[in-house]
């Protein structure tokens, strides 16, 4: 309404590729605020080394269940290890295993998707099917079947998530193909004789990549609060680790004998970081123009 | 009519099939021997016990043979024997499922009652009251489950003594004070998606020529609401509420052990945790079948509720 | 004050001429007294008595209708009148305001409008009620027939429950028993076949007409005094238009309500109704008695809408759609909004703020060139409105003509009469519209 405020967010602008699509209003608060959240939790997990003011692992069983204070700000779980350390350190975990695991996820379902639509046929009732099934099974206990029978661990983890968010995300992605094939550009390459997969893949999936990414930012807050739970549960990270999920169970002992801060203030770090890249997600999916 | 509930039924019965093939398959896709796999690793592993297991789950015949004879053992409540607990694994189930019940039923009058509830306050009231009601189970659906549940201890269990912190209780009202917290823990991420369901829906509805048509005739507002707007909503709302009470079965997996609560989920947990995969795979085949059960009820209520849809469906 | 119609500014002008129009009907029918209130009586009768004396059941005078964000008001200087057992039709294109005006009648606006005028049914202000008494006033002095039934009525519950709300808001007392005999006696009135058994059924089990009969029945049940039909047998196929055309005289007769009939089809308006008025860009553009209009309409708008109807005697070429496209509310008229499409149209038009221009007789129309067209239309239009040739035709076989007696002839008769008739201007006009 006061005119185009382009330079309000510009890294967030480059980052994920809005084009001309400048905001007519300003940024909703909401959204600053979130963006700025999320910047600056990125911030502190590249630079935790620097800032932390323990080791994370550091033990000091002298300190054990210390409240917030001055020694430790935010206070220290049963082992006497630094709780804003390990959140500071942690977030790294926390927050690399869920891109890793929504990037192979993404490979996936990409790859799925765009060949059940430029394809048809058999492949794409194949690729049907199976996103069918997925859907008839509520996806966590895929998840845990798999990690019952390959194990507990960060790795089997993320592989177990990608495999239950890809049908989704191949669904998601077929779905907005099949519209793109239909365009003019697409038979003009194939009239120069241009061959099927090097359309796929030099020109049908770029366009697609506005649109699949704008989902799989808003997959994000979610894949986050999943791997989180696992670890939670301890089929994710193991010990020694300061992943936020298994931190929150590592506290929880402590809860009952008064002393939530182990496990409120990884708890807590994971809501905040949630709530915000829920905020922001939403807000560029609209941008990115991502049909839901 | 009964066509269609025949082809369902056939779907339904497909889909339970080809779960339980999966879950019993998972077997062999472990590295290993499947035997040691089943008796829950190498370790205190004595050749009788391999024996047994190889026995127990005819392991020397063909796979599609042993899924039969194992499929068959379970439609007759045999679900093998737990390795870890020298167990009849149909016993602990059945010791345990109460609880799981008991807190899934729990959370559902809670998301349905509230979830519902401010979907209508949001559909009705519109303006700032909508937005609080958007704003926050949007703020509600973000956190996971596992940290309410430690939040809601930490306050009303600890500091404020008001509920107890672990257990079940016995009798209705100490199940009741018992399970409250994890109830809401449970019900907390599905207010969102129900109070958005039921808001879409009854705007939905309101925007309908007869409501309008109503109005003009001067029907009151409430009445409008209750019978012409909610009772048009309802079936998209009552879809989506067997839906997530659906997926809570797999929710109190979380709940349960944030609770300490000796029911089928925790149940889960500690068998993946100890490596008892008899355990592990009947817990999951209880949760898939309850999951595909209810979502097709639930499929089966909705042109019960909307004529429109059973006129179309018995016409197609 | 509520008697004229020329209290405004944009009437101001001609004040005189404004209070006239009305005044004229006033006195015609008072020269043959009937009983106010027999309303079992003839209809034409009924209406006549009423009117003589009886305040008019719906009276709207200078209805403005503003909308934030639309170029121009929904509804400028809008003023009718219903008597009890009246029919009168209001004509015109989709957008023309023609609901938004019945729906005054019921204070419906859309969100955001701000009303300006005034509105009365029977006597009340209905501006001015809220709350409770508006719903009051919704619920049983006025009812309303839409255009769809399927959309109008609730698709999930059963004729019985839509039937029962509609009687439970008119204050009907007794035991369930009571209220589903008073609904069967309901649906036996509508001329629904094996009414117990409709009781049970849903809206989606019963054909268009039946579903129309249910909504009239509906609108009995709450003994309205005032009825608005708003294109309430546009959507049915011909014959069952006609049994609801005719259920509607029906009811008008017994109950005595005045009733609103809106449609888009003049000829069925000029055929159906007593008086009929012309919309056009939320502008009334002629007011006339029914047979008046028909043989002699006198604003261009109203003429395109005859000559747009195909007849049996005259071929496909004596077809003219009117040029251009309905306005829509993005459009902004400095003067006469007909002016685009208007065969006759002169560059004064786009700045001649349109007001009622009374016509000798009865009815009044909004064009600045109705002067030069005058000369021959005075007296055929004075002639048609002060017989009484109008109350046969539009008596209870007005369904009948409609439909079998050629209501193309007087069409047909009427426009070569007319250019024969009429001086340069008119006949210039038409070719010019025709070319």
């Amino acid at each position: 309404m006061t005119g185009p405020t382009a330079p309000a967010l510009p890294a967030a602008r480059t980052r994920l590729r809005v084009r001309g699509t400048v905001p007519a209003g300003g940024l909703p608060l909401g959204v600053r605020l979130g963006a700025g959240f999320l910047a600056l939790v990125v911030l502190a997990a590249v630079l935790a080394p620097l800032i932390a003011p323990y080791p994370p692992d550091a033990i000091d069983l002298d300190a054990s269940l210390a409240g917030t204070g001055h020694a430790h700000w935010l206070g220290t779980d049963a082992s006497g290890q630094d709780l804003l350390s390990r959140v500071l350190h942690g977030a790294r975990t926390s927050l690399v295993a869920p891109l890793l695991l929504l990037a192979l996820a993404a490979l996936l379902g990409v790859t799925l998707g765009t060949l059940a639509a430029w394809r048809g046929g058999w492949v794409d009732t194949l690729v049907s099917r199976l996103t069918d099934v997925m859907y008839a099974f509520p996806g966590l206990l895929f998840v845990v079947l798999i990690i019952a029978v390959f194990g507990a661990g960060m790795t089997t983890s993320v592989l177990a998530l990608a495999l239950a968010y890809a049908p989704t995300i191949a669904k998601y992605t077929r779905s907005v193909a099949l519209a793109e094939r239909t365009k003019p550009y697409v038979d003009a390459y194939r009239v120069q004789g241009m061959g099927g997969a090097r359309i796929c893949a030099f020109h049908l999936v770029p366009n697609l990549s506005r649109a699949v990414v704008g989902y799989l930012v808003v997959l994000f807050g979610e894949a986050l609060m999943s791997l989180a739970t696992l670890s939670y549960l301890g089929f994710g990270a193991q010990p020694p680790s300061s992943d936020w999920g298994l931190m929150v169970q590592e506290g929880q002992a402590a809860v009952v004998q008064g002393a939530p801060l182990p496990a409120l203030v990884p708890g807590t770090a994971i809501a905040a970081v949630v709530v915000a890249f829920n905020i922001v997600g939403v807000w560029a999916a609209d941008r990115l123009g991502s049909r839901r | 009519m009964l066509g269609r509930l025949l082809r369902r039924l056939a779907g339904l019965v497909a889909t339970l099939f080809a779960a339980s093939f999966v879950i019993f398959a998972a077997v062999y896709a472990a590295p290993g021997d499947p035997a040691v796999f089943l008796a829950g690793g190498r370790d205190k592993l004595t050749p009788e016990k391999l024996a047994a297991v190889r026995e127990q789950y005819h392991l020397d015949e063909p796979l599609v043979v042993q899924y039969g004879r194992w499929l068959w053992d379970c439609l007759h409540g045999d679900l093998g024997r737990s390795f870890k607990y020298t167990d009849q694994v149909a016993d602990l189930l059945t010791s345990r499922l109460p609880t799981t019940l008991e807190l899934v039923a729990y959370a559902t009058v809670l998301f349905v009652v509230f979830g519902v509830g401010a979907g209508i306050v949001a559909a009705v009231r519109r303006g700032w009251a909508d937005q609080a009601v958007v704003g926050g189970t949007t703020l509600a659906a973000s956190v996971p489950n596992f940290v309410a549940a430690i939040g809601l201890v930490a306050l009303f269990g600890v500091r404020l003594g008001w509920f107890p912190v672990t257990g079940q209780g016995s009798g209705f009202t100490g199940t009741l004070h018992h399970l409250t917290l994890p109830a809401v823990s449970l019900a907390l991420g599905a207010l969102a998606v129900i109070s958005r369901v039921t808001r879409q829906s009854m705007l939905d509805a309101a925007a309908s020529d007869h409501v309008a048509a109503a109005r003009a005739s001067g029907v009151p507002e409430r009445t409008l609401v209750r019978r012409h707007v909610l009772r048009n909503a309802l079936g998209p709302i009552v879809t989506m509420c067997g839906l997530v009470t659906a997926g809570m079965l797999a929710g109190t997996v979380v709940v349960e052990t944030a609770f300490g609560l000796s029911g089928v989920g925790s149940l889960l947990v500690n068998a993946i945790n100890t490596h008892d995969f008899p355990v592990a795979q009947a817990v999951l085949l209880l949760m898939v079948t309850g999951y595909v059960v209810v979502t097709n009820l639930v499929d089966l209520v909705h042109p019960l509720l909307d004529p429109r849809v059973r006129a179309e469906r018995s016409a197609a | 004050m509520t008697d004229t119609h020329g209290h405004r500014p944009a009437a101001g002008a001609q004040p005189a001429a404004g209070a006239r129009m009305p005044s004229a009907r006033a006195e015609q029918p008072g020269a043959e007294p009937a009983p106010a209130g027999s309303a079992a009586a003839e209809p034409e009768a009924a209406a006549r008595g009423a009117s003589g004396g009886a305040e008019p059941l719906l009276d709207i005078v200078g209805l403005g209708l503003e909308l934030p964000g639309a170029a121009r008001p929904l509804l400028a200087d809008v003023s009718l009148r219903v008597r009890p057992g009246e029919v009168v039709g209001l004509v015109g294109e989709s957008g023309s305001g023609k609901s938004t005006t019945a729906k005054a009648a019921l204070a419906l606006f859309p969100d955001g409008a701000r009303p300006t005028g005034e509105v009365r049914v029977a006597g009340t202000d209905v501006l001015a009620l809220r709350g409770e008494a508006l719903r009051a006033h919704r619920a049983r002095t006025v009812a309303m027939v839409h255009q769809d039934p399927r959309a109008a009525l609730n698709p999930v519950r059963r004729v019985g429950d839509f039937l029962t709300e509609r009687l439970a808001l008119a204050g009907f007392a007794g035991n369930r028993a009571a209220v589903r005999g008073r609904a069967v006696e309901l649906l036996a009135e509508v001329g629904l076949p094996d009414p117990a058994r409709r009781l049970r059924q849903r809206p989606h089990e019963l054909s268009g007409g039946m579903l129309q009969r249910v909504v009239i029945a509906g609108a009995l049940a709450v003994g309205p005094r005032l009825l608005l039909a708003d294109e309430a047998t546009s959507a049915l196929d011909v014959t069952t238009q006609a049994e609801i055309l005719d259920l509607l005289r029906t009811v008008r007769r017994e109950h005595g309500t005045g009733l609103l009939f809106i449609t888009h089809d003049l000829q069925l308006a000029a055929a159906y109704c007593d008086r009929v008025l012309v919309m056009y860009a939320g502008r009334l553009v002629e007011h006339r008695p029914a047979e008046a209009l028909f043989t002699d309409p006198r604003h261009p708008y109203t003429r395109g809408l005859l000559e747009c109807s195909p007849t049996l005697d005259e071929a496909a070429a004596g077809v003219r759609p009117i040029p251009g496209r309905p306005p829509s509310l993005a459009d902004a008229f400095p003067g006469c909004p007909f002016t685009a499409r208007c065969p006759g149209a002169e560059p004064e038009c786009e700045r001649w703020q349109p007001r009622p221009v009374p016509l000798p007789g009865d009815g009044m129309a909004a064009c600045r060139r109705l002067a030069e067209y005058e000369p021959d239309g005075a007296e055929s239009g004075g002639a048609d409105a002060g017989t009484d040739a109008r109350g046969a035709a539009a008596g209870a076989e007005g369904v009948e003509r409609a439909g079998a007696d050629p209501s193309p002839g007087p069409v047909a008769v009427s426009a070569p009469a007319r250019r024969d008739a009429a001086p340069g201007p008119v006949s210039g006009t038409t070719e010019g519209g025709a070319g």
